[in-house]
């Protein structure tokens, strides 16, 4: 089988799978790295969002072999490295707000949500409703309401 | 639904002024553990059975017992085997029997026991004890009944726990009792000296078990019941920690998967290919089982495509060739009569309600490693102990030899009353004498998974002029299954009540259908029929679908008198709880403001669970809004503005149960409005969160206000399931006053497939690999 090497959350890893190994199990079953959440496996559910170099991604549909050696994943568990502080802005703002119910789809939701904020500041804009509405995360139990003020929370502190 | 026909309960403000004294126990063991006798409850006595039996014909059975009676009754024997354990770090240890889900059940707990106890409530320690045989009744999760049937037991633990501290303090620091001061785990004495919980912790241990009595504090006493506390495992949650059954690292449990039939339930004739996909990469094991072709592999993307490998000759399913307009048809032919035509004049409906999926995010797992002599299971399991029984005598096992363990589960809404994963995962990790851990794909949870059934539901109020003579609903679902253990409580309890005739569905519904209007003669039955169907008890059970049909009519009568529907409802309400909830919505959302045409609020209540609930939303139908565009989702009518005001009787966690509230206002959106499945040919369907329209943000109301009203009636009622119904029903009435026509078939979107079916061979898609290409 093929080498594969990427950076992971900061450090370099290497594992040996097929090219065609969707990321996500070769975070989850290969490498134990278990924030991303399997929901669906088809890029739907969102759940396993991550990011590469610093975009959203969903691990559940990339090959780990479209991931090139210098390429930087970061999951729920590497987020807060990327900050000078204990917790990044946005999980933050999670426990701020009590957003977690089950917790099941949170490190997918904060993922993309810090995604969302970044992407809007390149656009040099506000954070507005249709933003907001534009995150396709599920969350079973509901808690949207508590997403959109923890998101919004967050992008003025980021 | 309140007070008047019901036992007192054992509240610090009973009868008794002051506090209450309650019985418990010190129990032998290195450090301090204390443990809750509770006196069996008051169960239906004999004056409350009496007063039942003569009531029946005319009464609402809820307003004398209802299912969380029943089930707080069935679990009072067994309460007192809870116990706080104080540990040499000062922490406090304690085992919830039930599982937790998502609702909040370990942080309201923890704050109990923080409130008796004086500690910090980062200090108790709650876990999810293993399936407890011994406990009989008392480790079901179901009904809103948690907080109900442990705010006593466990309170008196930790007040016995207390006591005990106190008195070895005492001794410690050479001071009366009644000199002591406890704050935050610390016992203070005169001088100011002072020792903390965990050096007590041995010095308190008992070398005996024994008998001991404890006060509980008044309620005017709470420092921590009664506001709002975060999670307490939500930075687990946002950090990634927070581990789900399929995070487990249980050694040598593989990624196992099962390929699923094409219909609902059908069952493997034969294999074409087991040698090809063995062979496969990672594949270790390939094996049939009642459900299915179980492939191990070393990853789950492996398990996927060995699934899509597999040829398999299938025999039919329990719902072959069936349909939603099949199904309905079954249903008209079991609906009961309405009776006699009425002689005066009334309004009546019939709604359709179809069926919905009762998936979580997390899909339905679980870790099995089962070994000649003994089996250990993990899994998010509501009722552990049948579990645990069901796989004792599957494998031929003494109970004792079977451990389960239950985990933190990723959502259930009914779904983990079930263990029908662990039941397969035993039987594949016993075929192929490995551990294993299964997971179901998203498509099988949706197609082969638990569905809330569907269900029609006719209504008719019989008035003269302004007065309501009579209320007569048939309420005709697919069958709901409950074969979970609420089945054994019922078994076991319903000859103490006047429902000896009823099977355990029937019972179920009425001892959970209330009905909060003084609507004169008032009839309301359930029949059942085909039991073809995964079916459950989803979110809410049976209220949603009845109390919004209920609701409807009510609008539809008020329409027909000229009356304001708020002021209508108001008028027949039964109790003040119910006017004060309604009341509470009605100001805040300022009932009645003028609003742009083709938009509209909706009312709605309901009570169950000793508490009660009303919500008021108001909707968009305008064209602009229904027709926003939305790639693979369902936008429709959009629920601008919600507000919910809710009455518990006592609040433990506001903050917890505003998040409650908030996610069964979202359940009654997607119910009413987006999310159901299409059943086609014996199957659903479904298969993806974007063929199964569950509120998404985009469906989300921009502005949601929740009331937690004040204390009431002084004890907890359940607090998880009760907003679905109201939150439904008011978004259904928002949608009729907004549209002029009152929706007859939930959600309003079924009749439009906005999805095309994924094939049903093989049962799951594969993966993109695309996914560079949609990087945000």
């Amino acid at each position: 089988m093929p080498e594969r090497t990427f950076r992971l959350n900061g450090e370099q890893v290497t594992v040996d799978v097929p090219d065609d190994m969707r990321l996500l199990w070769v975070l989850r079953d290969i490498l134990g790295v278990t924030g991303p959440k399997y929901g669906c496996g088809i890029n739907v559910c969102k759940a396993c969002t991550s990011h590469l170099n610093g975009t959203a991604v969903n691990p559940c549909a990339i090959p780990v072999g479209d991931v090139q050696p210098t390429d930087e994943v970061t999951t729920i568990e590497g987020l807060a490295d990327t900050v000078d502080t204990d917790l990044h802005p946005m999980q933050q703002a999670w426990l701020d707000h009590d957003v977690s119910q089950c917790g099941y789809c949170q490190p997918g939701q904060i993922m993309a949500a810090v995604a969302l904020v970044r992407r809007v500041a390149r656009e040099g804009r506000e954070l507005t409703e249709e933003d907001l509405d534009g995150i396709r995360n599920i969350c079973r139990c509901g808690t949207y309401v508590r997403i959109r003020q923890a998101v919004k929370d967050a992008a003025t502190r980021m | 639904m309140n007070g008047a026909h019901r036992e007192p309960q054992p509240t610090a403000d009973g009868p008794t002024p002051g506090r209450r004294r309650f019985l418990g126990y010190i129990l032998a063991a290195p450090t301090l553990v204390a443990a809750a006798e509770l006196l069996p409850a008051p169960p239906a006595s004999a004056a409350t059975a009496d007063t039942a039996t003569a009531a029946v014909p005319s009464a609402d059975l809820t307003e004398i017992v209802d299912l969380n009676d029943l089930m707080t009754l069935a679990t009072a024997p067994t309460a007192g085997l809870i116990t706080v354990q104080v540990n040499q770090d000062g922490t406090v240890s304690f085992a919830l029997p039930r599982a937790e889900v998502g609702q909040g059940i370990t942080t309201s707990t923890a704050m109990l026991i923080a409130e008796e106890l004086d500690v910090p409530l980062e200090q108790v320690r709650i876990t999810l004890a293993d399936a407890r045989p011994e406990l009989v009744f008392n480790q079901l999760t179901g009904a809103s009944n948690t907080t109900l049937a442990t705010y006593t037991p466990v309170r008196v633990a930790a007040a016995i726990a207390r006591a005990r501290l106190l008195a070895a303090a005492a001794t410690e620091l050479g001071a009366a009792v009644d000199e002591l001061a406890v704050e935050a785990g610390v016992i203070t004495g005169p001088g100011g000296r002072n020792v903390a919980f965990g050096d007590l912790a041995v010095k308190a241990a008992a070398v005996r078990t024994q008998r001991v009595t404890a006060d509980l504090k008044a309620p005017g006493q709470f420092t921590v019941i009664g506001t709002p506390r975060s999670r307490l495992d939500a930075l687990d949650a946002v950090t990634g920690r927070k581990k789900f059954a399929m995070d487990l690292a249980v050694p040598g449990a593989a990624p196992t998967m099962v390929c699923r039939p094409p219909t609902l339930n059908g069952t493997v004739r034969s294999v074409a290919n087991t040698a090809a996909v063995l062979a496969m990469p990672g594949v270790t094991d390939v094996t049939v089982i009642p459900t299915g072709v179980a492939v191990r592999a070393r990853t789950f993307g492996q398990c996927i495509d060995a699934v899509r490998a597999l040829k398999v000759s299938w025999r039919p399913g329990t719902a072959e060739g069936k349909s939603d307009q099949s199904v309905l048809k079954e249903l008209e032919a079991a609906e009961l009569p309405m009776g006699p035509p009425p002689l005066t004049p009334s309004v009546e409906a019939k709604f359709t309600f179809h069926f919905r999926g009762n998936s979580a995010l997390e899909t339905n797992c679980a870790i099995a490693d089962v070994r000649p002599g003994s089996a250990e299971i993990w899994a998010s399991l509501k009722s552990p102990i049948v579990a645990k029984q069901a796989i004792a005598a599957k494998l031929g096992l003494p109970l004792g030899a079977v451990t389960v363990h239950v985990i933190q589960g990723g959502g259930s809404f009914g779904r983990k009353l079930f263990f029908d994963a662990a039941l397969e995962a035993v039987e594949i990790s016993r075929k192929t004498g490995k551990p294993v851990k299964l997971m179901w794909h998203r498509a099988d949870d949706t197609r082969q998974g638990r569905a809330h059934p569907m269900a029609t539901s006719r209504v008719r109020i019989d008035h003269l002029g302004d007065a309501v003579l009579g209320y007569r609903q048939r309420h005709t679902s697919v069958s709901t299954d409950l074969g979970h253990g609420f089945g054994e409580i019922v078994t076991a309890l319903a000859a103490r009540l006047p429902v000896a005739d009823l099977g355990f569905s029937e019972t179920f519904f009425v001892l959970s259908q209330s009905m909060p209007y003084d609507f004169g003669t008032d009839s309301r039955l359930l029949n059942e029929t085909d039991g073809g169907f995964n079916t459950g008890s989803m979110r809410n059970v049976y209220s949603p679908d009845v109390t919004c049909a209920r609701e409807l009519v009510i609008d539809k009568l008020a329409s027909k008198t000229g009356k304001d529907p708020y002021r209508f409802r108001r008028a027949f309400l039964k109790d003040e709880r119910t006017r004060a909830v309604l009341d509470k919505v009605a100001s805040a959302g300022r009932w009645g403001r003028a609003m742009p045409s083709g938009t509209a609020q909706g009312i709605a209540l309901h009570s169950e669970y000793h508490s009660v609930s009303a919500v008021l939303v108001e909707i968009d139908c305008r064209p602009e809004t229904v027709n926003r565009p939305i790639r693979d989702g369902v936008t429709g009518p959009r629920v601008t503005r919600a507000v919910c005001a809710v009455d518990v009787g006592l609040t433990v966690n506001p903050r917890g149960l505003e998040a409650q509230m908030m996610g069964c206002l979202m359940d009654g959106i997607a119910q009413t409005l987006t999310s159901s499945l299409h059943l086609r040919d014996g199957y659903f369907l479904e298969a993806s969160w974007d063929n199964y329209f569950y509120t998404r943000q985009w469906n989300t109301p921009p502005e949601l206000e929740i009331f937690v009203m004040p204390t009431s009636t002084g004890t907890p009622g359940g607090a998880g399931e009760l907003g679905v119904a109201a939150s439904m029903a008011a978004v259904a009435c928002a949608y009729g006053r907004a549209t002029g026509t009152m929706p007859t078939a939930f959600p309003i979107n079924h009749g439009t497939l906005s999805f095309v079916p994924m094939p049903t061979v093989p049962p799951i898609p594969q993966s993109p690999t695309d996914g560079l290409d949609h990087a945000h």
